[in-house]
């Protein structure tokens, strides 16, 4: 069953390539259906067995949701399709179609990549994702699009290329090509005989891919210049491949992933404190409402990567770190889909995103102020709406380990120096503490920059971009209802992963 | 099933807030009699538990279950006397500030669905705070009730003033909340829970300056949200929102929820865990808070102004009393100011509605004619604040100077000039306000305020005077085992009498019986910077804010820009395709070039070979 996941929308993203059928229809009607069977799958009790599709270029391409984190990704690729071909409004109608093509594509290699049970699969459906999204930004990008589809293509070409690296070592050490039998391969005692090289490799190469800091400057102009739907579905769903084959690879090597990604994780930490502040000033500083929320997409990686680092610190039995990368994975897909989508309707109706012009537009539009400033806040991290379910819960997995007097290095490798003299200094806080501590200022930067864009575009005076703004269309309001139901849904009820 | 009625505390609210905003956002009639009919039975419930009806312990509801118990978030609630009077604060206070809000929003009908709805938010997260039993729950009241006024504060979104003060309460807030939340999980590690219950006890034996970082980074989540210098700015900017928020969420309850919160730590960590260093910074952010607040307070022409920055006085001594590890003093004072300052602030609110919405106490005058009841009412509740003998603040305000007296005298001498600057200022404002002649045309045309304003004056007006002595203040202030101690006739009593008449004479003599049309203390430097705010608000926009932050983040900016992305990422894209081009020279086509290159290659090689490299 899994496989038609994957294979509704390539077929219906064919149709209206060959049979040249209405773009926005069709990929409507494969979105409708591949929500309905992605909602039956999740909800599943069983992992749907191995779907086995005989062979895909000799390697059995299996399927199955038995990884911990794929059914929250299944949930999430089939929600965020569903709103953003829902809210799918292109230029003209040959633009509707390759729109409505590069969306479906999109979300079946993603799907694809968080199904897969073949490592190599699992790779190339992600790269088969990646495809649409710069042909996009080249073809229908804002701004200088050349540009930013061929950095975000060179960018994106080289972290893979990594990765690919990181993956073939790592198989062929392991003698196993599949998550599974990788688990038991591990499980039998076999272990890699360069497990430093394979950690620090997936960590370039799958972090590059989450814009992790400091290879994080192709991801706020791509987004900022991609159209809604690609920017709503790359940003939501395909960056968070990165973090769901970190988690993935670290969960199935347990209590021994501290060998592969130990001796990173205070670089990691470093870093992620870049994603966190450093990229959070950028956002603060941004004067356009697209360049803002893209880089804002970047710093809240952060706190994903702060929950891996904590993760590996925990040695593996950090259930909870786990559990709440998988919430905030969600809930920050969810929030950014949303953010964009409004984005791509204010800009429709105001036709600038320089939030310096733009003022008033509550008084005009009360449902997108509504909607938008519930998306902003639900980023900002305010309780009952999803993101805070997934940062708390990561706030509190990173001191699940620490007891007082203990500082726990988990390493002695990179930077565990003054790492552990900053610790002494204050109070004995292990580097995965010291780092949240710092990383808890991301939140007043978040509430800074989100308040700020929401207090330009929709108080205060209508201004003249503003005045001509128009009424919404019923699609444009349901698919933002769509996403913001599920952030609250998921905010009450916070869906668990284990 | 009887054991989890305290839940409909939270949800009963919750519902009358979702309904109001998706169902009912073009009925304002409905909207507000649901939500008002929320907060009446959420006070009929508070009344049957405080009457006696005890079902047992709610059940917990386990929102993220782990496999390590200490570590899965849990939402239970509390009902003990702390939890329980706190709630009947809140909806009393609560119900009262929604029926007056029928009156003071008669104007606004067609946001009135989402005022109500904030309002019935509002209500969820105090509720959320006050019954939380770990910190966890505590923390998501707590951003609500940051969030719920920061729509409040909004409400008036068009006017930039009000959009922006909405902005300044929420982020400064936040910042509070860095800390709060440090200090959370701080104490899921030192106490190894965030249960309240499981806190007792564990503090001995930890290094008392870890204590110290603990309380102290608990404490930042107060001084924010209760409004202390050096996070006070945010409170009297919220005065934008409308009159009874401020009443309800800005003077009585929201603000009080970091008094709230220490004493609820204090009980649950015991006395131990406030070791003397955090005691001694607790103490005196509060009492400086008193100090500046009173003092600007003397200087404030807007009549919703002077009672914010006295709030904010208040919360100072409230504070201090904390510090000064009195816990059950600084409820009580928390539980009679509740009472007497959401009074002054919808008198206020009825004074500002019948004068066409004027603010300004010079622009007022001869009220007392005009409107007698309304401002009998507010006399009442300044009597209580300037703690006259015999009103409910005078009991507690004796309390808390008592213990300070007896812990440490320099915050009794602190709270006793304190004092004296409230009655000077609250004076002043009543002479000017209220005596004398109309200035302006809308003091003229005041008129008596409404039934649905008057009703909620009166009966604030009679808690104002009975709620501090013994008879009831025993079974309503929120504190196990609460007794009013008659007060001792020693040094504290004739202080705070001493105070009294000075603050009282001071202000006859300098404002007569609101002759004066102008403030005679104006015009020289003290009261321009007491005008100013002392200059700190301005110190965060233009140096905080405007210069450290903005250079910061300008400066990472442009790294970012200019070289990561520029000289980093573009910088080897653009060697690469040099590179290229230099190698793409070397393949030409020119048939004459290759040649050469491969006589060259060749003489290379046989040099190479002929040596024997």
């Amino acid at each position: 069953m899994l496989i038609w996941l994957i294979l509704i929308p390539v077929i219906a993203a064919a149709c209206i390539g060959l049979l040249r059928t209405p773009g926005r229809a069709t990929a409507l009607l494969s979105a409708g259906l591949t929500l309905v069977l992605g909602l039956c799958a999740v909800l599943s009790p069983t992992d749907c067995g191995h779907d086995c599709l005989s062979s895909f270029c000799g390697m059995p391409l299996q399927l199955s949701l038995a990884l911990p984190l794929s059914r929250i990704m299944l949930l999430l690729t089939v929600l965020v399709t569903f709103a953003a071909v829902l809210g799918l409004k292109a230029p003209d109608k040959d633009a509707a179609r390759s729109w409505a093509i590069s969306a479906l594509l999109l979300s079946a290699g993603a799907t694809g990549a968080f199904l897969s049970d073949n490592i190599i699969a699992f790779y190339g459906f992600h790269e088969l994702a990646l495809i649409p999204t710069f042909v996009m930004i080249g073809c229908y990008g804002r701004g200088n699009r050349r540009t930013i589809a061929w950095t975000a293509t060179l960018y994106l070409g080289l972290a893979s290329m990594v990765l690919l690296a990181g993956l073939l070592i790592l198989c062929s050490e392991m003698h196993a090509w599949s998550f599974s039998t990788l688990a038991a391969a591990v499980q039998a005692g076999i272990e890699p005989g360069s497990p430093a090289l394979i950690g620090g490799l997936l960590l370039l190469g799958f972090g590059t891919l989450v814009s992790l800091f400091p290879f994080h400057t192709w991801a706020a102009p791509a987004y900022a210049s991609a159209p809604t739907p690609i920017a709503m579905l790359h940003a939501g769903v395909l960056k968070k491949f990165g973090l769901y084959g970190l988690f993935t690879i670290a969960g199935i090597f347990g209590d021994k992933c501290g060998a592969l990604f130990g001796c990173w994780n205070n670089l990691l930490l470093l870093l992620l404190l870049g994603n966190v502040l450093w990229v959070g000033y950028v956002t603060v500083c941004q004067t356009r409402l697209d360049d803002m929320l893209g880089n804002s997409s970047v710093m809240h990686m952060g706190y994903l990567f702060l929950a891996f680092a904590a993760f590996i610190a925990g040695q593996g039995h950090n259930e909870l770190a786990l559990q709440g990368a998988a919430l905030l994975m969600l809930a920050h897909g969810l929030s950014i889909a949303l953010l964009f989508l409004l984005t791509g309707q204010i800009e429709a109706q105001t036709r600038t995103l320089e939030l310096d012009s733009m003022g008033g537009l509550a008084q005009k539009l009360p449902y997108l102020g509504f909607m938008f400033g519930l998306a902003g806040l639900a980023s900002v991290g305010l309780p009952l709406l999803a993101n805070f379910a997934g940062e708390f819960t990561i706030f509190v997995s990173a001191f699940a380990d620490w007891v007082p007097g203990s500082c726990l290095t988990t390493c002695d490798c990179i930077l565990s120096r003054p790492f552990s003299a900053l610790s002494q200094m204050l109070g004995g806080l292990g580097p995965v503490q010291l780092t949240l501590v710092f990383a808890l200022w991301g939140l007043v930067i978040s509430a800074i920059y989100m308040l700020r864009a929401f207090r330009h575009i929709f108080e205060a005076d209508v201004a003249h971009a503003s005045a001509r703004a128009d009424k919404l269309s019923l699609a444009d309001m349901v698919a933002a209802a769509f996403l913001a139901l599920f952030i609250v849904l998921f905010g009450i009820l916070p869906p668990t992963c284990l | 099933m009887m054991q989890n009625l305290p839940w409909l505390f939270l949800l009963l609210p919750l519902l009358a807030a979702a309904l109001d905003w998706v169902l009912f956002s073009k009925c304002s009639k409905t909207a507000a009699t649901l939500s008002i009919l929320s907060a009446a039975a959420t006070l009929a419930l508070c009344v049957a538990y405080l009457a006696g009806l005890n079902t047992g312990a709610p059940d917990v509801y386990t929102w993220m279950p782990v496999a390590e118990e200490r570590l899965s978030l849990h939402l239970g609630l509390l009902t003990d006397p702390l939890a329980m009077r706190m709630m009947l604060v809140v909806t009393g206070i609560g119900l009262l500030v929604h029926i007056f809000s029928l009156g003071y929003m008669k104007g606004d009908t067609s946001n009135l669905s989402r005022y109500f709805a904030g309002l019935s938010i509002f209500m969820f997260s105090m509720s959320c705070i006050v019954l939380a039993d770990n910190l966890a729950m505590t923390f998501i009241g707590w951003e609500m009730v940051g969030f719920s006024s920061y729509l409040l504060i909004g409400h008036w979104y068009h006017k930039a003033s009000a959009a922006d003060a909405a902005k300044k309460a929420f982020i400064t807030n936040r910042v509070g909340d860095f800390g709060f939340l440090i200090g959370i999980l701080l104490t899921l590690g030192v106490f190894g829970s965030m249960n309240f219950a499981d806190m007792a006890g564990k503090a001995a034996g930890i290094p008392a300056a870890l204590l110290t970082a603990t309380v102290l980074c608990l404490f930042c989540g107060a001084v924010g949200k209760s409004a202390q210098f050096p996070l006070h700015v945010w409170l009297p900017d919220a005065m934008e929102g409308p009159t009874p928020v401020s009443a309800l969420i800005h003077a009585a309850t929201m603000v009080a929820a970091g008094v709230y919160m220490l004493v609820r730590l204090q009980i649950a960590m015991g006395h131990a865990a406030f070791t003397d260093t955090a005691c001694a910074v607790i103490a005196s952010v509060g009492a400086i808070t008193a100090a500046l607040a009173a003092l600007i307070a003397t200087q404030q022409d807007d009549i919703k102004r002077v009672l914010a920055y006295s709030t904010l006085s208040q919360l100072g001594y409230m504070v201090m009393a904390v510090g000064l590890l009195a816990g059950e003093a600084a409820m009580f004072h928390l539980y009679t100011h509740a009472w007497f300052k959401a009074l002054l602030f919808l008198g206020a609110g009825a004074v500002i509605v019948c004068c066409h919405h004027e603010q300004n106490i010079w622009k007022m005058g001869g009220l007392a004619k005009r409107m007698p009841l309304t401002v009998l009412c507010f006399l009442m509740g300044t009597c209580a604040l300037i703690a006259i003998p015999g009103f409910s603040g005078f009991f507690s305000k004796e309390a808390i100077l008592d213990a300070a007296l007896e812990h440490c005298p320099v915050f009794f001498w602190v709270g006793a000039g304190v004092a004296a600057l409230t009655t000077f200022y609250m004076t002043r404002l009543c002479l000017v306000a209220f005596c004398g002649s109309a200035r302006a045309h809308g003091a003229e045309q005041a008129h008596e305020a409404g039934a649905s304003m008057l009703l909620p004056l009166l009966i604030l007006a009679v808690m104002a005077i009975i709620s501090g002595y013994g008879f009831i203040a025993d079974a309503l202030v929120p504190y196990a085992g609460f007794e009013a101690h008659g007060f001792a006739v020693g040094l504290p009593f004739y202080v705070s009498l001493g105070s009294l008449g000075l603050g009282l004479v001071a202000a006859l003599l300098v404002y007569g019986c609101g002759k004066r049309s102008s403030d005679p203390l104006a015009g020289n430097a003290l009261s321009a910077a007491l005008r100013e705010r002392l200059y700190i608000d301005e110190f965060y926009d233009k140096v905080l804010i405007g210069g450290v932050q903005a250079i910061i983040a300008h400066i990472i900016e442009f790294i970012d820009a200019a070289i990561i992305r520029g000289l980093c990422v573009q910088g080897s894209a653009w060697l690469t395709s040099r590179f290229g081009l230099l190698l793409s020279k070397l393949q030409g086509g020119s048939l004459r070039a290759y040649t050469f290159l491969s006589g060259l290659g060749l003489l290379v090689l046989i040099i190479l070979l002929a040596f024997n490299f």
